[in-house]
């Protein structure tokens, strides 16, 4: 089957700034896909593309088969939208927004039953502007939903959010997934991309720079070796004897190898045969956190 | 590819395929669109005061202040009834536009609208039309008010009336949506829109002759296309009918609504201007 998104070299510019330079990436149907980045690494620019708001200054997309420039009417039918910050009539009741916005759809979904999903249930009659901030990013997602996409974008959905309310977000975007709706969202959390997606693209300056399952993200990561340099050592003489890359100096020095058992053998041994000890001797893998702040990280 | 990957894609949603067409569905999500915009007009209760009651209002406080009152040689009344006319249509179509279309903007709801398979036509066609509802219950209430508190009755050629209220409105709603443009924020969308209106209302003679103006403000007023609405307004009230000088006085109405629609067009934008 065709994939749902296939992205091969898309760029955009904003005058002389350049804010997508280039990215390929495709998601599969029923893919939960997200886009990783600090703010400015240019994530809401490729969704804007390919939710038909901006034209691409080049590359090729193909959204459900569609080019969402010349979709139009007929694209926008098909996928289901959550802006970063999007208004919603104040004056109208939930279930009222929610039934215009069904209305303009080919084969909308049951009102009552988006609301149910989205956990408005009991707010269907209340307006919209005496809702609370989360209630009313659950608007957004049911008004995304109603419409029964086969693709749903969503832009940043939990910034902003209390820890419980992220929680409850994440729950409802796992519970779309499992019916099968594609999903690529934004985020810059870490922990809500590892927690949701099947696939993670990374983007830093408008360049994707990693992409993979969360999990073989984290793995790319080497094991370091950290301990406080004693007295007049050389650290570079100790880097040489465990075969290992200075990540860090000072204090402290820290050592990235490949495998930790043999390079720990010989510092031990280092440090027994001269009388003295590795304080604060630890092995760790680097979280997925830190590959993620390594990744972006701007270049000095 | 995992198992798991594989379940997905064997359960796909359904495909939007099953696309109601016709005449008659367009008709109704157009009818639908119009009823939508009517509730929530209707319901911002500040908003519809702004637009709605406010000439209204003008016009009861006019008439009591103005009782008695001649003004070039005949009742005051004869004056301000179409002034209120006029002023009805600037607030309804200019004022009440352009700041329902900025917040709405600046708000996200544009864009939001934009995303979805409504054509924006039949969006801000809706909207225009709910407007345009509002101006005719407007119009009939000032008619009415004119008639049995003020003493000036229906103009045998009433249907004049109508016709100017429809072109003044069709120019006022061209430049209150060209105006949004020039309107970068909601917070300052009633400011800026206020500033323009009123001066307009003032000089335009919406509330007393302005032939003692300073020669230049004369000469900008003349320029207005209020001022002329007034003009072949006050002809059906007080001689019974428009005239020549009123019809070519007219097509600087129709120039400013021309000018204003083709602003419009090219310069209406979907997205919030901040951020």
């Amino acid at each position: 089957m065709d994939p749902a998104i296939d992205v091969q070299g898309l760029r955009k510019s904003y005058g002389s700034f350049e804010a997508v330079r280039g990215i390929s990436f495709e998601v599969a149907r029923g893919e939960v896909f997200a886009i990783l980045g600090p703010n400015g690494a240019g994530k809401t620019t490729t969704v804007e593309v390919l939710e038909g708001y901006r034209d691409a200054d080049g590359g090729t997309i193909r959204v459900l088969g569609m080019d969402p420039a010349t979709g139009g009417s007929a694209y926008r039918a098909r996928i289901g939208i959550v802006l970063q910050a999007s208004g919603v009539y104040p004056y109208m009741s939930v279930r009222e927004a929610a039934e215009l916005f069904a209305g303009w759809y080919p084969n909308p979904r049951p009102v009552a039953e988006v609301l149910e999903a989205v956990d408005l249930g009991e707010q269907a009659s209340t307006r919209v502007r005496l809702l609370s901030g989360g209630q009313r990013r659950r608007l957004d997602v049911a008004l995304a939903l109603v419409g029964n996409p086969e693709l749903l974008f969503l832009d940043e959905p939990t910034t902003g959010f209390d820890p419980g309310a992220r929680r409850g977000a994440w729950e409802m975007i796992a519970g779309l997934a499992e019916t099968g709706t594609t999903i690529l969202l934004t985020t810059h959390y870490m922990d809500e991309a590892q927690a949701l997606a099947h696939r993670v693209a990374v983007m830093r300056a408008g360049e994707i720079v990693a992409l993979g399952p969360p999990a073989t993200l984290g793995a790319g990561g080497r094991p370091q070796i950290r301990f406080e340099l004693p007295g007049d050592a050389d650290p570079h003489e100790l880097a040489a004897l465990a075969g290992g890359v200075i990540v860090a100096t000072g204090d402290r020095l820290v050592l990235e190898v490949d495998e930790p058992t043999e390079p720990v053998h010989r510092l031990t041994g280092w440090a027994l045969e001269r009388g003295v000890t590795l304080e604060r001797l630890e092995v760790v893998r680097p979280s997925l956190e830190d590959v993620y702040l390594a990744l972006t990280a701007e270049d000095a | 590819m995992s198992s798991e990957r594989s379940e997905r894609v064997a359960a796909p949603p359904v495909p939007a395929t099953a696309r109601p067409a016709g005449a008659g569905y367009g008709l109704r999500r157009y009818l639908r669109q119009v009823t939508a915009e009517q509730r929530v007009y209707w319901r911002n209760g500040a908003s519809a005061f702004f637009t709605f009651f406010l000439p209204i209002l003008f016009l009861v406080f006019l008439g009591l202040f103005g009782r008695d009152r001649i003004v070039d040689g005949r009742p005051y009344a004869d004056f301000f009834v179409p002034g209120m006319l006029g002023m009805a249509v600037v607030m309804t179509t200019f004022a009440g536009l352009a700041i329902t279309l900025v917040i709405r903007r600046e708000r996200g709801m544009l864009k939001r609208v934009r995303g979805t398979p409504l054509p924006p036509i039949v969006y801000l066609g809706a909207l225009v039309t709910s407007t345009m509802i509002v101006l005719a219950l407007e119009t009939i209430v000032v008619l009415f008010l004119g008639d049995l508190a003020f003493g000036v009755p229906l103009p045998s050629h009433w249907y004049e009336v109508i016709a100017l209220v429809a072109l003044g409105a069709a120019c006022f709603a061209g430049l209150g949506i060209a105006v949004t443009r020039f309107v970068p924020n909601a917070e300052g969308s009633s400011a800026v829109v206020n500033a323009i209106y009123l001066p307009v209302l003032f000089l335009s003679g919406a509330f007393f002759p302005v032939h003692g103006l300073p020669e230049f403000l004369q000469w900008f007023a003349d320029a207005l296309p209020l001022t002329h609405l007034l003009d072949a307004m006050r002809a059906v009230f007080i001689h019974g009918g428009i005239g020549r000088d009123e019809l070519q006085g007219l097509l600087v109405v129709v120039l400013w609504g021309v000018g204003g629609a083709v602003v419009a067009l090219r310069t209406f934008r979907w997205e919030p201007f901040g951020g």
